[in-house]
């Protein structure tokens, strides 16, 4: 099981049994769930007045431990960033290799391998995007400093337009 | 050890040498399919009938005059005649092909629930149902006004017969619906009991027979059954062609499903007459190879027989829950006292999606998710599950195989 050993390093290992941005924060400004209605999957993530991003995952490992390094990556981060920042996250687990920018999110450049599993990674980061917008949408609120709507508008859309994949089904 | 547990009066070299899959190396290792209950693999007599159908016998059915048409429409009903007799139904008029098990319901929450149900009447269906036996009703209920009514089931994943009473209290249910055998805890129906039950209070009984086709004989005349319902793929033959078994007197009483050509009698611009069952319900040119698989697939079973097949099955899943029983931190869902070769399972620690991706790394093929039984993983309260389930081909060193994959995935999640 070499190959597995490799998908499930100690990095995923240890972020999915001991996730350090779990829980509901007390302040939320924005907040969105992802579902994989394939396996039932389910990740809640919140994002604070700071910008800082935390998470409630009922899912496997590959998808609490991708949460809990999306949630250290973009704490704090604009909107812009975010958006490249997933598009180039989602670049690393469909091809399969690292990007020396991404730092730990590389973690999960092995789920590559497992072509029913890169959803699992990337569910957080749907649901976060979907965060941002949802927080855009609300009328009359003061925006948070780190998410601007053009930003979003510029850089997410191609991103928000994939979503959680709603489309997959199973037989059984 | 596994040796000494054989009970098996199946040859299993030779029938694990029909499939021609089984051969196959997954990620380098032998093959461990433990994922019939999903859809079965196919015998190379399956393959062979429907290669032979389309290399030397095939033209479209009940249309042409000339000799292909008039012979390919003599085996696609001889599929029929083979089906009636294979779950002893009273008449070949008896059987619809369908393209599966759900379309089969779906043409039943059609065809029987818009034309013979009312609204104010009352369906009930279990807490252990495939989604392909809740969703039709759901979509029968909001489009009809008919009542839909759920059955628990016990701790143990066998039908609380309490609950079932009470729905029928009022004398409003005009339907049972429920599985045979459930696809996530293996749990056989006492299906003659439930008849008898539904007959006794006004109902009619339909049969969800997907998983219990494959591993018993099923005699709709002994159940007295109102409706039954299989898939092919699951029964070793083809994706494409299922099975409505349904009394006579019911499919006469029900209007068409779907409309064209195959189910008339005479059409004009200003209306149309419809064919008698069975012919009613299968407008359009049908999945004639496929139907020519499924009776080769029939064929391919009972040539083993339910007897042998059946005891294969008890003797592995007895040995499965024994050895499995045993890993530490393993949680088998449901414990019926009549159960089949479908075992759920959780694993302390690690996650059914990562339990099933290390296992496939390991040449070992099993389901992780919800089953099609997104309320019944609610009800026992977990969101997956992990599930093994067998084949007439499944062999105990198969099962001892799972188990020391599991061993290994219990020691990166330790």
């Amino acid at each position: 099981m070499s190959d597995t050993a490799e998908l499930y390093q100690t990095l995923i290992m240890d972020r999915s049994r001991h996730p350090r941005f779990a829980g509901r924060p007390a302040d939320i400004v924005a907040e969105a769930q992802g579902d994989n209605p394939m396996c039932g999957d389910r990740v809640h993530v919140f994002v604070g007045p700071d910008g800082a991003v935390a998470h409630e995952s009922r899912g496997c490992a590959i998808m609490t431990a991708s949460a809990d390094l999306m949630a250290e990556a973009v704490a704090g981060k604009a909107a812009s960033e975010i958006a490249a920042l997933r598009a180039s996250f989602e670049q690393v687990v469909t091809t399969g290799t690292a990007d020396p920018r991404l730092g730990d999110l590389n973690a999960l450049a092995g789920v590559s391998e497992y072509r029913s599993r890169i959803r699992c990674a990337t569910l957080p980061w749907s649901a976060l995007v979907d965060a941002l917008q949802a927080e855009l949408a609300k009328p009359n609120q003061a925006e948070p400093a780190n998410f601007k709507q053009a930003e979003l508008a510029n850089n997410g859309q191609a991103a928000l337009a994939r979503n959680d994949g709603q489309e997959d089904h199973q037989h059984g | 050890m596994s040796a000494m547990l054989e009970t098996d009066v199946m040859d299993m070299a030779a029938i694990r040498a029909d499939f021609p899959i089984l051969g196959q190396l997954v990620h380098g290792k032998k093959l461990v399919f433990l994922d019939s209950a999903a859809s079965a693999q196919k015998p190379r007599a399956v393959i062979d009938a429907m290669v032979h159908s389309m290399e030397a016998q095939y033209a479209n059915v009940h249309r042409g005059l000339h000799f292909m048409s008039e012979r390919t429409s003599d085996a696609y009903e001889a599929v029929r005649d083979r089906t009636a007799r294979f779950l002893n139904a009273a008449s070949r008029d008896e059987i619809v092909f369908t393209r599966n098990a759900t379309e089969s319901i779906n043409l039943v929450a059609h065809s029987f629930g818009r034309g013979v149900l009312k609204a104010g009447d009352a369906v009930v269906v279990s807490e252990m149902e495939h989604h392909a036996n809740l969703v039709p009703w759901q979509m029968l209920r909001d489009a009809h006004g008919v009542e839909l009514r759920i059955a628990k089931i016990t701790d143990a994943g066998e039908l609380d017969f309490a609950s079932l009473e009470a729905q029928f209290a009022d004398g409003r249910v005009k339907l049972l619906a429920v599985t045979h055998m459930s696809n996530v805890l293996g749990t056989y129906m006492p299906a003659e009991r439930l008849a008898a039950f539904a007959h006794a209070h006004g109902a009619m009984i339909l049969l969800d027979g997907s998983q219990a086709v494959v591993h018993r004989r099923v005699d709709v005349q002994a159940i007295d059954a109102d409706f039954y319902v299989f898939s092919g793929h699951k029964l070793y033959g083809p994706t494409g062609i299922g099975v409505l078994y349904a009394k006579r007197e019911l499919l006469e009483a029900m209007p068409p499903f779907l409309g064209g050509g195959d189910m008339i009698g005479s059409v004009s611009y200003e209306r149309s007459t419809w064919a008698k069952p069975p012919h009613r319900f299968e407008a359009g040119t049908p999945a004639i190879i496929e139907t020519i698989g499924l009776g080769a697939a029939i064929d391919y079973v009972e040539s083993i027989g339910f007897e042998a097949i059946a005891a294969h099955e008890r003797s592995l899943t007895d040995h499965a829950l024994a050895v499995l029983s045993q890993i530490e931190g393993l949680n088998i869902l449901g414990q019926a006292q009549d159960r089949g070769g479908v075992i759920s399972f959780t694993m302390q620690g690690a996650h059914a999606h990562d339990i099933a991706t290390l296992l496939d790394r390991q040449g070992i093929a099993v389901r992780a998710g919800h089953h099609c039984a997104e309320p019944l993983m609610g009800r026992l309260g977990v969101s997956s599950t992990a599930r093994a389930s067998f084949g007439l081909y499944t062999t105990h060193d198969e099962v001892d195989a799972l188990v020391t994959g599991l061993q290994r995935v219990q020691k990166m999640f330790a």
